[in-house]
Formats: structure tokens, sequence, C-alpha cells
């Protein structure tokens, strides 16, 4: 027995039903087919699912569909400027070399965002432990710390 | 105008980055295709069953249902096969049991493959598979690794005492005779630990059958496609090669893992056929952690001779390998020809013998795991170096530039000939960056702490980029390790590069661009990198072993110079001057010694509207291929250093600094350099203080199957580097002077790792992982024997 809920995705309101079991992340991926929320792990460890859902960060695997009903949701694919312009912290990723492979990338990010948006305070120290929820494998978190401190001062700024 | 030179060098950012920022990147998990279908895996529970009975006939009727398959369908087909025939000291070849696609009457590890399910949709899939009946006839397993050889119960009745093989290298009686001359013997025993790799993006695959051109398209989450399409083609299916194309696009992460023919996707591709649909199946982390190739998972004791000075007379290693239920593709190369060959490291130790049993265990299958052998041979030899310093009361750095090779090229007692090095120079800066000096205050102020503080050094070589492949092939390999690459310009001079390199992090999109731009004089967003595709990529070997830019990249270059050597004479016939005397410089055809020239686009333009063209000593067009074999492994080395604070009250251990300087030769982009060195490093951190892959070993259960029990590194786990690329020795043999740097970081990191902690305690070894209660237990056992 399927549900119709309503809610703005990227900007744009998008009615659907959904399966009451259906994750958010599933949603996101084989309805809506935005494909840039990655699914990485089984157990909510991974982090590569996050998207802001009414502003703040969320593992999309971790809430059903039919709990965005009326929400806001961000994902990856809406963080960019309509004109195509890198969101501050999508630029400090590219030029800090913080991705590789890309798969935890826009999770990290939207993570990165939050945390800037959120927490305000960004030392290496307190970026490396509000990451703690994303996994990568690729970069060693290096330059994905340097990002995310380079992206919080470009957001200030 | 000329394009800007001087690409090769810089920090490029990275021209794949826009699509992995925005969400356009397009891994195999993210194609769906027209009347797209699922397949689900029924695993094996248990870890060594005989099946008495395997019925379908419930699951073939539940809703969606539309085929199901299991051993049955897959007898008259082969076994997935081993690239590497490995022969024991007795000459016998390694005992090679057919890996079936499917569990063929006994399953022989938790997480073997059962049955295949494909429906509609994925959770009618995986509901079906539920109602599978199969009947076990549980087995006693076998699960550890030093035991195995003497375990009653045998993985495969044709290996006896489970063994595949026993092989050794070097000069055994040598090796006994310094032993008996020397002044001092450290002896050390321990395990490297078996890892899960990991890789962020899950093993996945879509297999499509097209009725028309009777011909199978595989989309999979692989390293070398080609590699895939002949293993699965030649080896396992009988298809024919020109009815196969295996597209690997984005892939999020190898390290290894998506090197191997695995049985999922061969599956796939066998049912797609009667299926008349594309099959779609995305693993599961779980399902990952279960069925992805491992590594390491070696048990080791070894020996080392010295003389009263601290000079290495000889080394003796005898190592148990685990290669788990069955031969993965490359599994038996890894613990002797990449393993063995590296073991007199940068030291000019005269006399080495190696001993290696490798055991087939109920465990998932063992295989290349970044850096493959050379991290366990790097282990080995660092921490028994650093050991025999400290029983010596020699210096660690100090025992090392005593012994370091010093002349090249360089034969090793075990195989491997060096071409350039020095070492020196890696082990001088580290100290420096590491401030070694001032490491006796730092340490006196942990104390006052309550602390412990430690250093620990790593001095490593690397062989990367096997090669060439005759010597492979007289070594066992059953494949060749060149790379192939194609140039083809356009009229308009743009440029397409086609790679059988695979990128899957390693950003050769952007690298191998800077060095066609630089080759060519073009701009860089000129030129474009195709890869991934058999259809487009004319052949390949792939990604691993550290070899793209080695091997891959100079193949493009060989293609890039046949594209000059072509241009130059479309060029004397338009400038009416001699061959010989165009010279190619800045994008411009020009003879030497004058201003006439013509540009770059020009030539191009002429090789495809051939109006005014040689004809009669040249074809039109302007498209060159290359197939390179190296003629040596490259050699990168470099010293690694370790600094560690220890809670003794907790086990706790932070690394407080960790320096990294690596001679990779030449860079062409050391942003992208320094982020694979990073990433090695967290992977081998991961090793030495987190990561375990730990089966129960009476059950055979996974008991580390989840990132809540097998620990992967996060951001807070992990310090910053300093990493830093030496000045470098240019690697003599290909034309770009580059070495391997991709498994550099997870091979120098654990030893150097461990011997910190080491050096803080007091102790002579803590296991990896070295979990804080590892570390407590030594701090304390060290305490009590004070």
């Amino acid at each position: 027995m399927g549900t119709t809920i309503t809610l703005t995705v990227n900007g744009k309101s998008v009615t659907r039903e959904v399966q009451p079991q259906t994750l958010l992340v599933e949603f996101i991926r084989e309805d809506l087919r935005l494909t840039g929320t990655h699914v990485g792990c089984d157990t909510s460890q991974c982090g590569a699912c996050t998207v802001h859902v009414n502003g703040r960060a969320v593992k999309s695997c971790a809430m059903l569909a039919s709990q965005a009903n009326g929400a806001e949701l961000t994902t990856i694919e809406g963080l960019a400027a309509a004109d195509g312009t890198l969101h501050p912290m999508q630029a400090a990723f590219r030029s800090c070399h913080g991705l590789q492979c890309g798969f935890c990338t826009p999770g990290m990010v939207m993570s990165a965002v939050d945390l800037v948006q959120h927490h305000g305070c960004h030392s290496e120290a307190q970026v490396r432990e509000a990451l703690e929820g994303n996994i990568c494998r690729c970069t060693g978190y290096h330059n994905i710390v340097k990002a995310v401190q380079q992206g919080a001062a470009a957001m200030k700024a | 105008m000329n394009a800007r030179q001087g690409f090769i060098g810089q920090s490029v950012e990275r021209r794949e980055d826009a699509r992995f920022l925005t969400g356009r990147g397009q891994y195999t998990d993210d194609i769906s295709l027209q009347g797209q279908t699922y397949g689900y895996f029924l695993r094996s529970p248990y870890a060594h069953a005989r099946i008495t009975s395997l019925d379908t006939a419930e699951a073939a009727k539940a809703p969606g249902v539309l085929g199901i398959f299991t051993g049955e369908h897959f007898k008259a087909v082969g076994g997935l096969p081993c690239g590497w025939l490995i022969n024991s000291l007795d000459g016998s070849p390694m005992k090679e049991p057919k890996h079936p696609v499917l569990a063929d009457g006994k399953v022989r590890y938790v997480g073997d493959r059962v049955a295949l399910v494909v429906a509609e949709t994925l959770e009618q899939a995986k509901d079906a598979a539920a109602l599978i009946e199969v009947e076990y006839e549980e087995l006693t397993p076998v699960i550890d690794t030093a035991k195995a050889a003497s375990a009653v119960a045998t993985v495969h009745d044709e290996a006896p005492a489970n063994v595949c093989y026993h092989w050794g290298i070097g000069d055994k009686d040598g090796t006994d005779a310094a032993f008996k001359n020397a002044a001092h013997v450290t002896t050390l025993s321990f395990r490297n630990n078996r890892l899960i790799p990991n890789a962020m993006e899950p093993r996945a695959a879509n297999a499509v059958y097209d009725p028309n051109a009777d011909s199978y398209t595989l989309y999979v989450s692989n390293q070398n496609p080609h590699v895939e399409r002949l293993l699965m083609c030649a080896f396992v299916l009988g298809i024919p090669e020109h009815k196969m194309r295996v597209v690997a696009p984005d892939v999020g992460g190898g390290f290894g893992s998506k090197i191997y023919l695995y049985g999922e996707e061969t599956a796939l591709v066998f049912a797609s056929k009667s299926i008349k649909r594309p099959i779609k199946w995305t693993c599961e982390r779980g399902e990952a952690f279960l069925s992805d190739a491992h590594g390491r998972d070696h048990v080791t004791t070894a020996k080392l001779a010295l003389d009263k000075d601290g000079n290495f007379l000889a080394l003796r290693a005898d190592t148990t390998a685990n290669l788990g239920a069955y031969l993965s593709t490359f599994s038996t190369c890894i613990p002797t020809i990449l393993h063995a060959t590296l073991l007199a490291g940068q030291y000019k130790t005269p006399k080495i013998w190696c001993e290696v049993t490798a055991v087939f265990t109920n465990t998932a299958p063992v295989d290349a795991y970044r850096g493959a052998g050379r991290p366990e041979a790097t282990y080995l030899l660092e921490r028994i170096v650093e050991t025999a310093a400290h029983e010596m009361k020699i210096d660690p750095a100090e025992i090392r530039r005593r012994n370091f090779i010093t002349e090249f090229p360089y034969a090793s007692p075990v195989g491997l000939t060096y071409d350039t090095g020095d070492y020196f120079a890696t082990m001088n800066r580290a100290v420096e960056i590491a401030e070694v000096g001032g490491f006796a205050a730092r340490r006196a102020a942990s104390e006052a702490k309550g602390f412990k503080r430690g250093l620990g050094y790593a001095a490593y070589i690397e062989a990367c980029g096997i090669a060439p492949s005759s010597v492979a092939g007289a070594l066992g390999a059953r494949a060749g390790l060149f790379e192939a690459g194609e140039v083809r310009v356009h009229p308009t001079g743009k440029v397409t590069i086609f790679t059988g390199s695979h990128s899957h992090g390693q950003g050769h999109e952007t690298t191998f661009a800077q060095v066609v731009a630089d080759r060519l004089g073009l701009p860089i967003d000129d030129i474009s990198i195709e890869h991934g595709d058999t259809a487009k990529v004319l052949f390949g070997m792939g990604t691993y072993g550290s070899r793209s830019l080695a091997v891959g990249g100079t193949a493009i270059v060989k293609a890039v110079d046949k594209i000059i050597a072509k241009g130059k004479k479309i060029a004397a016939h338009l400038l009416e001057a001699a061959d010989t005397d165009i010279v190619f410089e800045g994008g411009r055809f020009l003879v030497a010694g004058t201003d006439k020239a013509v540009p770059f686009g020009s030539v191009a333009l002429t090789a495809y509207v051939p109006h005014n063209f040689p004809h009669d000593k040249l074809e039109p067009g302007l498209n060159e291929n290359a197939f390179y074999d190296p003629s040596n492994f490259t050699y990168p080395a470099g010293t690694y250093i370790c600094e560690v604070e220890v809670d003794p009250a907790t086990g706790k251990t932070t690394i407080e600094r960790f320096t990294a300087v690596d001679d990779f030769g030449n860079v062409v982009n050391p942003m992208i350099v320094e982020g694979q060195v990073h990433g090695g490093l967290a992977q081998g951190i991961g090793q030495a203080l987190l990561e375990h892959g730990v089966y129960d070993v009476e059950s055979g259960q996974l008991l580390t199957g989840s990132y809540m029990d097998y620990a992967m590194p996060r951001a807070d786990d992990l310090p910053s580097f300093h990493v830093e690329t030496a000045k470098g020795t240019p690697c003599t043999h290909n034309p770009l002077g580059v070495k391997g740097c991709g498994e550099a970081g997870a091979i120098g990191s654990p030893p150097a790792v461990i011997n910190a902690i080491c050096d803080a305690l007091g102790v002579k070894d803590v296991p990896m992982p070295a979990s804080p209660y590892a570390v407590w237990k030594a701090a304390r056992e060290s305490a009590l024997n004070r």
C-alpha cells in the first residue's frame, strides 16, 4: 500500500507515491534517479548517502521516504548554483584534491557543508571529529580536512 | 601561439572532479537499462559443508521470479582461472582445484555462492532466495592459517594437508653457512593480519545479452576490463571475445579487490542469455565483507644474521600464506613473486633464503590488496632490522645506513635488479623533516605526563609494474604484462587518447593528459582520455601494482612519438623539405634552423583532407597505437618515520607525527602523487592499528563482517601527514623516468608504526593490529618484566 508524498527536491516540488518501507536513499536513487547520492554500506556507518533534509545533514539510508513528506531535500546535484558555479565547499574539495575515486565525495561534501553551517568551529581536530561518520578509503582524509577548512573559510567570506 | 608548456611537474587540478563533485559520476549501480531485472545471490551460511539437497521449485514460483541458477548450470563450463602457476620446491605444480562459478556440491567459506535468483525487482529476488531449500551436511572447517597444514580436515580433496604449494627462493646453503658465522642473530615471529579491502563502492555488475548480434555487454566495477573479458570468455564461459564488451565505468576504488574475475559477474553474463533482459547485481556491504578477495594473512618466522658491526650477513624467512578457499585470479603470485623477491629491501644482504607454504582454508579467497606481497616483505624486513638495531644497541637509522645499497644497477640475491635509487637521500631528508634530533626532549615531555613516546623507521623498496612479460612468463605468469595505448588525432588537431590503464581514483584523465599536452605542445583541453571500455580501447592489462603511468603512460608516449614521426613526414611535404630536416617543437613542425613552420593542427587537417599529401609514401589519417612491455620493474623507495605517544594505562596509541619521504623518480602531478601517498598511509596505519579480518576458528563465521566490527580508519583516527617527494632518481628504463606511487604508503607505514610502538614500550613485538588491548597488554608485560 503506497502513500503519496510531496516534497521539495533541489528547489523543485515533487509528488510521488512511495511504499512505506522505501528508504529515502532508495527514493532518491531509484525513483528520482538522482544517482549522485551513494550507498556504501548497510549499517548507516559510511555516510556516502548523506543529504540535507530541511537544511540538516541526514544519512538518507536511515530515514524512510515517507518521513520526508513536506521536507526540503537537497542532494549533491542541488548544491552548485543554477549556472553551474560550484558551491565553495565543492570548489575547495577540487582545489585541495579532497577526492580520488569520488564515491564518498557527495556525502562528504554534504556533511562538510552542514558542519560549517551548524557547528561553527573548524580546527583540524574538530573537522576530523565531525567527519567521523563519513568513511573515505582513498584520501587518508588529509586533503579532505584541508578542503573542509578552506571551504569553511570561503563560505564565511 | 604556442600552448603553455610544462604541464609535467605541475599540480594541475583534476579534470574528473567536476562530475564527481556534482553527483554526475556514473558508477555501475547508477546505470539502469531498458527492461532492467535484478539478481541476488544466495550464499552459504556455513564455512564448510556438503550440499545434500538443493530445491528451487518453491522459489521459482514466487512473484516476479524470472530464473534461478545453481551449480548445476555451470557444471559444463570452466572454473574461475588462476593467472599465475607456482611450482613447489620439489618441482610439482601447485594444487589448482576448480573454482566454480556457483558452488558445486560443496560450500567452502561463509558467503560462498550457492544460487543466483533473477527477478523483476531486488525485493522479489531476495524474497525468492529465502524460499530456496538447501540442506547442508556440515563439515569441519579449516580456518587458522598456521594450523591449516596440520589440520585433519581438508578444504579440497586434491590438496592433501591443505597445501597449495611449498615454494622457495634464494640460496639456502649459503644462507645456512652465513648464519653459522654470525656474531648476532635476531629472530622474530609474527602474523601479517588479514585485511578486507573495502573500496567504498561495493562491487557491482549489469549484464545484457543482445540476441540480434548474439553478443553480451557487461558493466562491471573492475580495474581491468580487458583482462576480465579474456578470463571470462576464454577460460570460463567459452564466449568468443568479439562477442563480449566489458565496460568498467566510474569505479569507486579498487585497491586490488576489483582486479579479479569473480563468480558473480560471470553468473550474471551466463544468465543474461536465457533471461533475455539486463540483470543488475550490486553487492551489499555485508556481502562485500564475505566475498571480496581479502588481503595479507601471513604467519612468518624470520631470522637476520649480523656481524659484530651490524652488517647484515643473511636473512631467512619462513612464511605460511593463507590463500582462502579457492585460488583467486592472482592469489598465488602474491606471497611468492611479489613478496619473497622484495626481501633484500634497500640492503646489500648477501644471502637470502625464503620458503613459502601456501594453504587452503575455509575462508574467503585472499589475493592482492594495495601493496600485495610487498607490504608483507617490508613488514618482515623492517621489523627485524629495527629489532636487531635495538638488540645490538645501534641507532636504527645508522644500522640501515651501514647496509644500504649504494651502487646501481644492483642485482639482489632474490632475483630483482634495481635500476637506480638513493636511499641515503630519502633517509636523511626524512630524519630532518621528522625532527629526530628533538625526539629525546619530546619523549621526556611525554614521560612527564605519564605517557610513553616512541620513534619507528621503515626504509622500504617496492617493485612496481611487473615486467617484462617474458620473465614473468618464465616465473609462471599466465598473462602478458604490457600495456596498450592509442592516440587518435582528429582533423581539427584535437586528440583522444585511449588507454588500457583504468582509473578508479588515480586521476589518469588529468595526469595522462598532462603528459600528452607536453609532448604534443597542445593545450590540455585539446586532449581527452578514454579508458574502461573494451569496445573503445584496443587492448589493456589494466591498473594494479602501481603500473599505470610507468607502463600505460609509456605506451601512450610511444604512440605519441609515432604520431610525431608521421607528422614530420607530412610537414616535410608541406614545407618542401627533407623528412630528416623537420623538428617538432612547441606544437609546431619546423625546418630546423629556419622559421619555416606548420602547426600541429594543420598537419592533422592535411592528414584527413589529403589534397596536398605524400600519397606515394604515406597513408592518410593520423592515428597510432603502441604496446609497451617494460624491460624491468620500477623501484620506488623511501623512508617513513612514525612517532607515537602511548597511554600505558589504556593502551591508546596516538600518532603524533608521520613523515614519508619517497623517491618516485620524475613526478608528473605532485598533488595527485601526494594524495596517493596519503591514501596508502591511511591503509597502512589502518593495518597497523585498527583493521583485522577475523574468522571464528571453530565455526568459520566472519566476526568482522560490517563497519560495526571491522575498524575502518576514520578521520579522527589519523593525523595529517608530512609527505615529501624527494628530488628523486628517475627510472632509467622508461621515457618518463617515472616509478609507481600508488602502493608505497601502504607498504612502508605498518612497520614504521609498530616499530614506534615497540620503541615506546621497550618491547620486542606488538601484534598487528596494535589495538588498545594489545598495546595495554604489551605495556603491562613490559612493566612486569622490569
